[in-house]
């Protein structure tokens, strides 16, 4: 038992020669010394002499002991039974120890069981791990006992237990988050084929989504239903009945899908509220509740659009320092280890490639040199280009508005002059687009920054579409605000003839009232508003769908079956397939919004047609885009943040947000339908709340704040604010910039050290090398040993010649410091000044063969 | 115990690859190594590009065929317990696929035709090693050591993240 133990020792000597493990010698020579122990002692001499032969030996031990080191891996616990008896044989030595050699062993205990707690860390081969771990244990069994202190195994193991657990819960978590963002894998999949820059629209279609169900939300839970649960039935007012005239074909399809007949009297329209002020038994308040709703899209979708502009922003500024390593990181981590799936490996493999293929055009981009002058001219010419362009198309629009205006006075006008606007537009629509992107290809600019600039030409031609569309509707409206008078007059006549002859006839009983469906009724143009938006937008639905469908999918279809029997290539040649378009798509889904957001206020049922919409359009398009469509020739990233679409939202939702709130503000309800009828205008429903449900004191308040007088220094305030915080904002970028080029600066200057330094270094060394000079005799056999990988260590990467000296951290401290130090005999035999001397650079951490670069250890170690 | 448990099921995997070679008692410390071709061939290893390196790299002899000793120590490090550094020591070696201790441009090619198919042009193969030189290399030597390459791994923000594998 004992011998074994010796031999134990010597492994230790061999694998770990620092300077801790030579106090350990020493401690061990006092201990032997009193046991008087020929052998030992003879053996320890030779482990100090020489100690690549004991490496050696502590390698064939460790190969002979790999099974019994597992079992003492395993269970622990039988080993502790093993070394019971060694260690209480020892016991009685341990005690004559004095308090200083005590506090010693102690401090070498707390060593080894870092080690074992450690030990999964080093990069070792299992058979020496086993090994170095057995000895370890041994070690600490047996002097554990002898300092008190035994316990703490469970308990570490019940900690690494926990953390195990702990961090599997984690991973967990974080999966099920993942899972709980809806279409998230579908977008994966999209983004590891097309790239970040299709998969924006999709993420920004996804965010439309969820801003529309809040909408949804609000509009069905606070007007609609509430309508339909405590509102007067169909059938029990005028409003809320179809006249007799249209009842007949009020339910066939043609018409209903016009949305007039029974769809134009329901809850989805303007026209069928109430202008009770209270329903039900709940006294729910609905022109109210209308009134607000409606103001509170606009307000909820101002603040939502601007609070993810801002998160973007911050987003985009906060980890964009970290570019200093895009490819090496794509390059050594971008695979995913937990993939054990074929189809999930290949969306890897695909997902990869694109991303490398984007950054290489960021490079590339990045690295062009060009006639600058040429480059100037040809941006400016094409911006020329452009805006005759749009110049043009509006000058055609105006034209083409005032010409429709002229024949809507003449009768009997053919199908081309009354469709002419919407064919123009189409047109424009159909043909502008592409011509911009030939005109853009003169830029020449980075395809991102492309994009911007196509969205933005595009985004200006469809505002001469939104503006047509404004012109003919308010035209509309004014006409219907113009026939309501004169209906309001026969309405009034009607009912009052009605009374008069009933009256007439008979006195004492009462009238039979007026069937609803009979009574005459003014043309509400807010419903007429309302329907309008919602034609459109189902319009646009279909268009949408018809054009992915043709357009992509039937010439994919074409293209792949009949290139097999065709005069040239197709798939390579003219039609080919289509590629997935990015700026279209995103201002369709824009433009769509806006539309939305004008048409709410007078259609609430729009928006559940949009989030149908929504819903559909993201598994449709997904589908779309992998089954027909084909990357972009230069894949490219997307910007961080997809603010630029946002910016083009906030800008339509603004847009839209005029023409309501002048409907609002300065049109006079209709008299016979909607929630605000009978009152001059719609706002009335506020002052009427406070005035008659509101304390005095709260109307009184209100009307002070409406005061001019308030308002205007109110808004001077608030602009002086945003002026001092863009100054603050602006003064912290100026600091960011700042620190980023000091640190890019100081980046660059470690670099050229290290390059010094390996150029200096040799010298060093070889200064070194005189002072002592068994370096290389005890260097190179072991390095003969370790052939190529790894030395049976395990850290070779780190101690091969050479590496060593740019890996120590501070190799001058920690070099000069080992080479200086007294030689280990001397030690020996002077214990004391070892132990003042411990607090060296190798000290904290003397039984770890360090990962990392460690000062003093990368040098110090083959010296002893 | 939880790690004797651990072991035992490792011990199973290692077992069910080759039954007739595979002693199902160790007590007698027998000398046997299953060949690259069937450790790749677990569902771990699989869609792996790197599974050749990687086995490789953990076998003692250099040659890909794996004791259970070594068996053990790749599923040691590759799980998600094993600490940072040691995943990086491993990776290097992985990556270093000509095992002369460094990352020079043909391990950087190797690997990125690896993790591409083989999908880019010389030329975008060129320019990204390049690129990863430039970026990493501290020293100048033009390759990358390990110093180098933990330098810049130990930045990487999602490197544990992927890095580590299920058991």
């Amino acid at each position: 038992e004992d011998k074994e133990e010796d031999d134990g020792k010597e492994e230790d000597n061999g694998s770990q020669q620092n300077r801790a493990s030579r106090r350990k010698n020493y401690q061990r020579k006092n201990r032997d010394g009193k046991k008087v122990r020929e052998e030992g002692s003879r053996k320890k001499d030779r482990g100090k002499t020489a100690p690549t032969k004991d490496q050696k030996e502590s390698e064939n031990k460790g190969k002979k002991t790999t099974k019994r080191g597992k079992e003492a891996e395993n269970k622990q616990n039988k080993d502790r039974k093993n070394s019971t008896s060694s260690a209480s044989s020892n016991s009685s030595d341990e005690e004559s120890l004095s308090e200083e050699e005590l506090a010693m062993l102690k401090e070498q205990v707390e060593q080894k069981k870092k080690l074992i707690s450690t030990m999964r860390n080093k990069p070792w081969r299992m058979v020496k791990k086993l090994s170095v771990l057995r000895e370890a244990q041994d070690f600490v069994e047996k002097f554990e006992g002898a300092l008190g202190k035994g316990k703490g195994k469970k308990l570490y193991a019940y900690k690494m237990m926990m953390a195990k657990k702990w961090v599997k819960f984690k991973r967990d978590f974080e999966n099920f988050k993942t899972q709980c963002i809806p279409w998230e894998m579908k977008i994966k999949e999209v983004e590891s084929h097309f790239g970040s820059s299709v998969a924006s629209y999709f993420i920004f279609l996804r965010w439309m989504y969820g801003v529309n169900l809040v909408l949804f939300g609000l509009i069905f839970g606070l007007v609609i239903i509430p309508e339909i649960l405590m509102g007067m039935p169909y059938g029990s007012l005028p409003r809320k009945t179809v006249p007799r005239a249209e009842q007949a074909t009020a339910m066939d399809f043609s018409v209903l899908w016009d949305f007039e007949g029974y769809i134009k009297y329901s809850a989805l329209f303007y026209g069928y509220y109430n202008n009770q002020r209270t329903i039900g038994w709940l006294k729910y308040r609905l022109p109210m509740a209308y009134f607000m709703v409606g103001i509170s899209i606009f307000g909820y979708s101002l603040m939502v659009v601007i609070r993810s502009m801002a998160r973007n922003a911050n987003e985009s500024t906060a980890d964009g320092d970290d570019d200093n390593f895009i490819f090496s990181w794509k390059m050594f981590t971008s695979w995913d280890y937990l993939i054990g799936n074929p189809e999930t490996a290949d969306n890897k493999f695909a997902s990869i490639t694109t991303s490398f293929k984007e950054s290489i055009v960021d490079e590339q981009e990045s690295n062009k040199d060009e006639n600058i002058h040429l480059r100037r001219f040809l941006r400016v010419l094409a911006n020329v280009l452009i805006i005759c362009c749009l110049c043009g198309s509006g000058y055609l629009i105006y034209f083409v508005v005032k010409r429709s205006q002229t024949f809507s006075k003449m009768q009997n006008v053919g199908w081309y002059e009354r469709n002419e606007v919407e064919i123009v537009m189409s047109l424009l629509g159909m043909f502008c687009p592409p011509l911009f992107e030939t005109i853009a290809a003169l830029e020449n600019y980075h395809p991102r920054i492309g994009l911007k600039w196509q969205l933005g030409r595009i985004f200006a031609l469809f505002l001469g579409n939104l503006y047509t569309f404004l012109l003919a509707l308010m035209d509309d409206v004014n006409e219907k605000l113009a026939e309501e008078d004169v209906v309001k007059n026969i309405t009034h006549w009607t009912l009052l003839g009605h009374h008069n002859s009933s009256a007439g006839n008979d006195s004492t009983v009462t009238p039979p009232p007026l069937d609803p469906a009979d009574v005459p009724r003014g043309p509400c143009w807010e419903t007429t508003v309302g329907i309008e938006f919602v034609r459109l937008t189902v319009s646009d639905i279909l268009v949408t769908y018809i054009t992915i469908l043709v357009g992509d999918f039937i010439r994919a279809c074409f293209v792949r079956f009949v290139n097999y029997c065709w005069c040239w290539d197709l798939e390579a040649g003219f039609p080919s397939y289509a590629e997935f378009d990015i700026s279209g798509n995103v201002l369709g889904l824009v433009f769509n919004q806006g539309m939305i957001w004008m048409g709410s206020f007078y259609a609430p049922g729009l928006v559940g047609i949009n989030v149908l919409r929504l819903l559909t359009s993201m598994y449709f398009q997904c589908w779309a885009v992998m089954t027909s469509n084909v990357p972009h020739e230069r894949v490219f990233k997307a910007s961080k943040s997809n603010n630029f679409y946002m910016g083009l939202l906030l800008l339509i939702l603004f847009l839209s947000l005029l023409p309501v709130a002048y409907t609002i503000m300065s049109l006079p309800p209709s008299f016979d339908c909607g929630p605000f009828s009978g009152k001059k205008r719609m706002y009335d429903v506020i002052q009427e709340t406070i005035e008659l449900d509101f304390p005095l004191f709260v109307a009184k308040i209100f009307s002070y704040l409406a005061n001019p007088g308030l308002i205007i220094p109110a808004i001077l305030l608030m602009v002086l604010t945003i002026y001092y915080l863009n100054a603050v904002s602006k003064a912290y970028q100026r600091a960011n910039a700042e620190l980023k080029k000091k640190m890019q600066m100081q980046r660059e200057e470690e670099k050229n050290k290290r390059n010094n330094k390996v150029s200096t270094n040799p010298m060093l060394q070889d200064l070194e090398d005189l002072f002592t000079p068994s370096t290389k005799t005890e260097n190179t056999p072991k390095q003969a040993e370790d052939k190529k990988i790894e030395s049976p260590n395990g850290s070779s990467p780190v101690r091969k010649p050479g590496r060593g000296e740019v890996l120590a951290g501070s190799p001058m401290a920690g070099g000069r410091g080992a080479a200086f130090s007294p030689p280990p005999q001397v030690l020996v035999t002077q214990p004391r000044t070892l132990g003042i001397r411990a607090p060296y650079p190798g000290q904290p951490r003397p039984w770890g063969h360090p990962l990392g670069p460690l000062p003093g250890r990368a040098r110090g170690q083959p010296r002893y | 115990d939880c790690l004797f448990l651990l072991v035992y099921r490792l011990h199973g995997r290692y077992h069910e690859m080759a039954p007739n070679v595979v002693p199902m008692d160790y007590t007698k410390d027998p000398d046997v190594k299953l060949p690259m071709q069937l450790i790749i061939n677990m569902p771990e290893l699989k869609e792996n590009p790197f599974k050749e390196r990687i086995v490789e790299s953990f076998s003692e002899d250099g040659e890909g065929s794996l004791s259970f000793n070594d068996f053990v120590d790749m599923f040691s490090v590759l799980s998600e317990m094993a600490p940072r550094e040691l995943k990086a020591i491993y990776a290097f070696k992985i990556y270093d696929f000509n095992t002369d201790n460094f990352i020079c441009k043909a391990d950087l090619e190797k690997t990125l035709n690896k993790l591409t198919r083989e999908e880019l042009t010389a030329e975008e193969i060129t320019l990204v090693c390049e690129k990863v030189i430039e970026e990493a290399d501290m020293d100048g030597d033009g390759k990358l050591g390990f110093a180098d390459f933990e330098n810049m791994i130990s930045k990487a923000p999602d490197f544990l993240r992927y890095y580590f594998k299920k058991k």
